[in-house]
């Protein structure tokens, strides 16, 4: 008796093959079609719902030919009133990551679930990460301009209050994952908490606490842009004025100034951050 | 015999962090240094800063119970920025297949490549709101501007992801497809399609959830949207009604965060 038994003769194959190849089967392709039909609806509902203007696309293509007439040649002459308007976008964007890191340690020690000290604080911790996180740096430069006034200090502020629940979050996932026989080997010697954090946790989260701050420092360069927008300083002051005074060809000098330092931040901080990892 | 005992340290210290205590001295050093610099050129208000503290209670004091009386307002502005956000997904995907597929260096040639690839640099240093502009200038003021945006940038990021997908793919399945003489169209459907899908589909979801994140701000420049909303209300010092819409947006793109992880969850 083997497992394997002939299948009988002379009795037709239980199934027919079809003569051509598919690719699917018909309940596969089902399937597909009412994914896509559930996606059409929703592209449906939301543009409708939208009330589009269509009047606005007929002369669209005019408008771009006249921006760019109006935007071509770039005034040149504008480049050294900008120069310090750039500098203060990338002191807004360094000054507020470094206060983000010093604030998203000990939230991201508090977010984390084996160094926290109980459920209340963890919830804590992880309300502070979601409020940061959801709400986008030129809103929080809306609420601190309303605080401060405006200014660079307000921008500073928006950067730092975004960036500590990015950079908390990862670094909270980082110690979750940390090596524990190193963390009991410190306890064992009868270290204190903080000495443990400090000794055993502190250099093995280093490398993920170092990328990801001068990852969010390259995002940061690129917020801080536009932060002037809402008054909260930078660059972002002066683009938003010429578009208002339609100085295009100055708004233009502006976008090539912010191409040029959000391309070179971010190649800096790739190269960094290849260098570390 | 003496001197060997005396050279041990009394206490244990942990080794440095920075490697040396040379390198850490250079580094507090850079970073004071730094400090001094940037404050001194960026001309702090003090006198303005202590002012505002006392105005900072009061405007969270006013925020404290917030208002959420005027909801319909409020629920207008959300399911207009969540519209954005469905809409701009979809188009953005839509136009990121022929973008993704230019700027793959195993599938299309060079000048394409390079003149795709130049067009995502460009357009992925723009922060949505610079672009917001522009489409308000040609398109007016409304949601139409605020989609187009979305949907720019959306298919920028999702064919940048795409067409590194594209180049990492194995190419052995693409060499067997193009064996049978199939034409580009079918060794793309048959060989290609399937190997970038699933991860495609993963970073679509992702990106929907950022889209829901920036459709709420792009209101700010007039592109439709919570934002425009919120801006206003801060204008007119509305504080409850603003912390009623901040608390909305936390809450929407938290929602949208948690959907976003345990969709791409079940993908894999």
């Amino acid at each position: 008796m083997t497992a394997h038994q002939q299948p009988p003769r002379g009795t037709a194959p239980a199934r027919t093959y079809p003569d051509r190849w598919e690719r699917y089967s018909p309940r596969e392709r089902a399937v597909h079609w009412l994914w896509l039909g559930g996606i059409a609806l929703a592209a449906a509902w939301s543009v409708s719902a939208l009330d589009i203007e269509w009047a606005f696309f007929a002369d669209a293509h005019e408008q771009a030919v006249d921006l760019v007439e109006r935007m071509w040649p770039p005034r040149w002459s504008y480049l050294p009133r900008i120069v310090q308007p750039l500098i203060e976008t990338l002191h807004i964007a360094t000054l507020g990551t470094m206060i983000a890191v010093v604030f998203a340690l000990p939230v991201a020690f508090l977010a984390a679930r084996n160094t926290t000290w109980n459920q209340g604080t963890w919830l804590i911790g992880r309300a502070m990460l979601v409020l940061s996180r959801s709400i986008n740096t030129v809103i929080w430069g809306l609420v601190f301009v309303a605080i401060f006034g405006p200014g660079p200090v307000a921008g500073i502020c928006a950067v730092a209050a975004r960036s500590v629940g990015f950079i908390a979050k990862l670094v909270a996932e980082a110690i979750e994952e940390v090596d524990a026989g190193q963390v009991e080997a410190v306890e064992s010697t009868g270290a204190t908490t903080l000495q443990v954090y400090g000794v055993a946790i502190l250099p093995q989260i280093l490398p993920v606490l170092i990328g990801t701050t001068i990852y969010r420092w390259d995002i940061n360069v690129r917020e801080s842009s536009v932060l002037g927008f809402v008054g909260a300083g930078g660059i972002g002051l002066l683009l938003y004025a010429s578009i208002n005074q339609f100085a295009w060809s100055q708004a233009l000098v502006i976008l090539i100034a912010i191409l040029g330092i959000v391309i070179v931040s971010e190649v800096l901080s790739a190269y960094v951050r290849s260098r570390i990892v | 015999m003496t001197a060997a005992t005396a050279a041990r340290p009394e206490r244990w210290r942990p080794p440095s962090l920075f490697g040396s205590p040379g390198r850490r001295l250079a580094f507090w050093a850079l970073v004071c240094a730094y400090l001094i610099w940037s404050l001194s050129t960026l001309n702090v208000d003090t006198a303005r800063i202590l002012a505002g503290l006392p105005r900072a209670w009061t405007i969270l004091e006013r925020m404290v119970p917030p208002d959420f009386s005027r909801w319909q307002l409020l629920l207008t502005g959300m399911v207009e920025s969540i519209q954005i956000a469905i809409a701009a997904t979809i188009v953005g995907a839509v136009l990121s297949v022929p973008l993704g597929i230019a700027a793959a260096a195993n599938l299309s040639p060079r000048p394409l490549y390079l003149a795709a690839r130049g067009f995502i640099v460009v357009g992925r240093t723009f922060h949505e709101v610079i672009i917001a502009i522009f489409f308000v200038k040609l398109f007016g003021f409304g949601p139409v501007a605020g989609l187009l945006t979305l949907a720019f940038s959306s298919a920028i990021f999702l064919g940048k992801m795409l067409a590194e997908d594209i180049e990492n793919m194995k190419p052995g399945p693409v060499e067997a497809i193009r064996a049978t003489g199939a034409s580009f169209g079918q060794t793309f459907f048959y060989a290609v399609v399937p190997q970038v899908l699933v991860k495609t589909l993963g970073v679509l979801i992702y990106r929907l959830d950022s889209n829901l994140r920036h459709s709420t701000v792009i209101g700010i420049v007039g592109a439709g949207g919570i934002g425009q909303t919120l801006s206003a209300s801060f204008t007119r010092y509305d504080f409850d009604f603003a912390s009623a819409i901040l608390l909305t947006i936390a809450a929407m793109v938290a929602f949208g965060e948690w959907f976003s992880d345990w969709a791409r969850r079940r993908l894999r």
